[in-house]
């Protein structure tokens, strides 16, 4: 219980984990769908201080993980040009491509540059009239909104030399995806807060009757996973499958209208491929009609760019929580954060960057049964 | 990219048609768009994410979220150079710093 002592407020930690090991009466396996959350989850070791019959399993839920291989081939052929400043968030940097990654562009004399907000990339363009200006705009829910306000601001200043390559996904789709997946073990989802604080909780209660899988919104913060798996495990063992808000104080159940407004003016739902896992029907936006002169794909015509992964590299697997990181042979020896086969070891959010910045490399693999798919 | 910061509204002015603020991370001030929380007040936390308040939050909690970032060093990761994070990653030297080129 060393962990613990890394805990916000020890004693309510204490509680929490008390009333889930006096709750648990049988196995369960829940998602969390966030990166951020399984990022937290490691540092902290929660996993280790649940009962064992609670089994986390990490979601899909890094963008920079799910952004397919030939999105990043578009971007990085795109920040080539010699006409181009391609602009990026600074964790897009090191994801590699087919052979290179951006970092490895901008050291071939292409001009990257990081943004902190996608707004930068805006002004960026209107101090460079004479260049095309491009945004990689990835992400879920809570990154498409900004995105969407830069596409907009755009249009109605007249700035004609920006544009975005667009990869949006969505967590809905996705969590479709895994339920209907044939080797699908997991009963219970913790959704991912800052999604939830955009999008509201209207689209869940559909799923979580239909797959009869509670859905719990949850936070960041150590304390706050601790109470949504309290309230996800008090479900299950009541065989209740509702949707329940763990995060108030960030998640309102209507979200952000003028946000929500905003992606439907700017964007349309869309058919989307992720990384390692593939095709999920709807499970992305692109730029609606209306702005499609603002797509880059279109702009700079790398629409028809194809590619395929390395072979040894099973995140996919990871990222549909069939496989657990360290499980995988590559993990620690072919794959590393210096020499990541794949985004799920690249990327910070990443989990099997998570195991390997937290966890010692030592630490002996699950046994096969326990993970193997039922 | 995905962490979402709480953060503090220090001034509100309009920029080219936009509601903008300045916005108090833990002692880094960044400028932060409001049009999706366009009634934010100065003094108000909101959780902001790459340059967006999303959703209002109240002063205790953002002060507690803050201060679990900054002892993880999560804000060094989200404001910190992203070209030394990355070419720390990578085990080799970072590019020209970003200034040289403009």
């Amino acid at each position: 219980m060393k962990y613990i002592d890394e805990f916000q407020n020890p004693d309510l930690a204490r509680r929490l984990l008390d009333e889930i090991h006096a709750t648990v009466t049988r196995p369960w396996a829940l998602m969390e769908v966030c990166g951020g959350q399984t990022h937290s989850i490691i540092r902290h070791g929660i996993d280790q201080l649940l009962p064992e019959q609670v089994e986390l399993i990490h979601g899909p839920g890094c963008p920079v993980c799910v952004t397919p291989l030939e999105v990043i081939d578009k971007a990085l052929e795109i920040a080539s040009r010699p006409e181009v400043i391609f602009c990026s968030f600074g964790d897009m940097l090191r994801v590699p491509g087919t052979g290179r990654d951006l970092f490895r562009v901008r050291g071939e004399g292409g001009d990257v540059r990081v943004v902190y907000s996608p707004l930068d990339a805006l002004t960026i363009a209107r101090q460079n009239p004479d260049r095309q200006v491009v945004f990689f705009g990835i992400g879920f829910e809570t990154t498409a909104p900004p995105n969407a306000m830069t596409v907009y601001q755009a249009r109605r200043l007249g700035v004609r030399n920006f544009s975005l390559l667009v990869s949006h996904v969505r967590v809905p789709p996705a969590i479709e995806a895994i339920m209907q997946s044939p080797s699908c073990r997991v009963q219970a989802f913790l959704a991912a807060g800052h999604v939830c604080s955009v999008m509201g909780v209207d689209e869940y209660p559909e799923l979580a009757e239909r797959h009869r899988v509670p859905i719990v919104v949850t936070g960041f913060e150590p304390l706050d996973i601790l109470e949504g798996v309290r309230r996800t495990v008090a479900q299950l063992e009541r065989g209740e499958h509702t949707v329940d808000n763990a995060y108030p104080r960030a998640v309102r159940p209507e979200g952000n209208q003028a946000a929500k407004a905003m992606l439907e003016d700017v964007f349309e739902v869309t058919d989307r491929s992720w990384r390692g896992i593939g095709m999920i029907p709807g499970s992305g936006w692109r730029l609606s009609p209306k702005y499609r002169e603002y797509d880059a794909e279109h702009r700079f015509s790398v629409e028809d760019i194809r590619t395929s992964e390395p072979a040894e590299c099973r995140s996919g697997e990871v990222l549909q929580g069939l496989l657990k990181p360290h499980e995988c042979e590559a993990f620690g020896t072919l794959c590393t954060p210096r020499t990541p086969l794949g985004a799920t070891m690249v990327s910070s959010e990443g989990a099997c960057a998570a195991y390997y910045l937290y966890r010692r490399l030592d630490i002996s693999p699950a046994p096969r049964e326990a993970t193997s798919v039922v | 990219m995905c962490l979402a910061v709480p953060g503090r509204v220090v001034k509100i002015e309009e920029r080219d048609g936009t509601r903008m603020a300045d916005v108090d991370f833990g002692g880094v001030v960044k400028e932060v768009c409001l049009e999706y929380l366009p009634d934010l007040q100065v003094g108000e936390y909101a959780v902001v994410h790459v340059g967006f308040a999303l959703q209002r939050l109240d002063e205790e909690s953002a002060r507690q979220t803050l201060e679990l970032f900054e002892s993880l060093g999560m804000l060094q990761e989200e404001f910190g150079d992203p070209w030394e994070l990355a070419a720390e990653a990578g085990g080799t030297p970072p590019p020209k710093r970003e200034e040289a080129r403009k």
